[in-house]
């Protein structure tokens, strides 16, 4: 029964993400071309709305549905890996057109090509898993 | 309802409804970040047998697969029964752009004279797909996150790492685009 609250937020999410055409590769270009606001926009109102819910939830201490408080956990202080990661993954989210959500959520909408890029998203995660201790952090 | 539905969501709509995923998930003491699923599935195929960075209890993460199947899910109820009354609207510059890598606008949601099983094995499609897929997945891990991890919940929470990793995602992207696609696409 826990399984279908998850299963049913995806599906919302799946949902979301085809109606905005955030999965779209023309959207995704036209962002990188700076020729449309639509994914400005929705990547700015998302994190406008998460800024101010996130602030009243750390204001009000607000707990979560097992009681506990919310917290958030703070991320590894080194920069380099966030920077060199994000330009890799930024070279494959402009190829692909899709970052791992809309992979999958593109999969279930019937592109199967998407197949071949979750197997070497697998293999690109297992091969960064191999080789982590000689990548600067 | 189910015909308001099927048009393209305007993105003030579309936004807050991400961060409510997020809100969501959080309010099930979960996080949102999308790409911890590639870890848990090569965890899943036993990579923590050879690899230590994949020996994790995968099973406290199965709420995240859940979802992953929710998403394949959603992506297939919004093909199969709210699908848009009109082609798709870009801007007529990044049609002109696309022109010129030889990549004409048909109104779909995918370019699909790229997007297909033939194009996928000719070298550009193993390039775009294959190569861009395995970047995803490497580059995510090594930037701990993806646009949901980081973009969404990781500037939502003003985490600065998130930020650094947010303006490497979009060099990378800008540099993709406007450097290396014209030399790929011709």
């Amino acid at each position: 029964m826990k399984a279908i609250k998850y299963i049913l937020t995806g599906i919302v999410f799946g949902i979301i993400m085809i109606k905005s055409e955030a999965v779209s590769w023309y959207r995704i270009q036209e962002m990188f071309r700076f020729q449309s606001f639509l994914m400005y926009g929705i990547i700015g109102s998302a994190v406008f709305c998460g800024v101010l819910g996130i602030a009243i939830i750390k204001k009000l201490h607000l707990k979560n549905n097992s009681g506990n408080p919310i917290q958030f956990e703070p991320k590894d202080k080194r920069w380099r890996k966030y920077l060199i990661g994000g330009i890799i993954f930024g070279f494959g989210w402009a190829l692909t057109g899709a970052c791992p959500g809309p992979v999958f959520v593109l999969l279930g909408h019937g592109y199967a090509v998407m197949g071949m890029v979750i197997v070497s998203a697998l293999l690109g995660t297992y091969v960064y898993g191999r080789l982590r201790s000689y990548l600067p952090q | 309802m189910i015909k308001i539905l099927s048009q393209p969501w305007p993105w003030y709509i579309s936004g807050p409804a991400i961060s409510l995923i997020m809100f969501l998930l959080i309010y099930f003491g979960k996080s949102f970040g999308f790409s911890a699923n590639l870890t848990n599935i090569c965890a899943m195929l036993g990579a923590g047998k050879r690899v230590k960075f994949f020996d994790i209890d995968w099973r406290k993460q199965q709420w995240n697969i859940y979802f992953l199947i929710g998403s394949v899910a959603g992506g297939w109820i919004a093909a199969h029964g709210l699908q848009s009354p009109g082609p798709i609207q870009i801007s007529n510059a990044t049609i002109k752009d696309l022109i010129k890598l030889n990549i004409p606008f048909d109104g779909k949601l995918e370019p699909a004279s790229v997007f297909n099983m033939h194009y996928l094995f000719t070298a550009r499609g193993l390039l775009i797909f294959f190569g861009g897929g395995f970047m995803i997945g490497f580059g995510t891990r090594y930037a701990g996150g993806c646009t949901s991890g980081h973009a969404i919940s990781g500037l939502s929470d003003l985490q600065y790492q998130s930020l650094i990793a947010v303006i490497g995602f979009f060099l990378g992207g800008l540099i993709m685009t406007h450097l290396f696609f014209p030399i790929i696409f011709n």
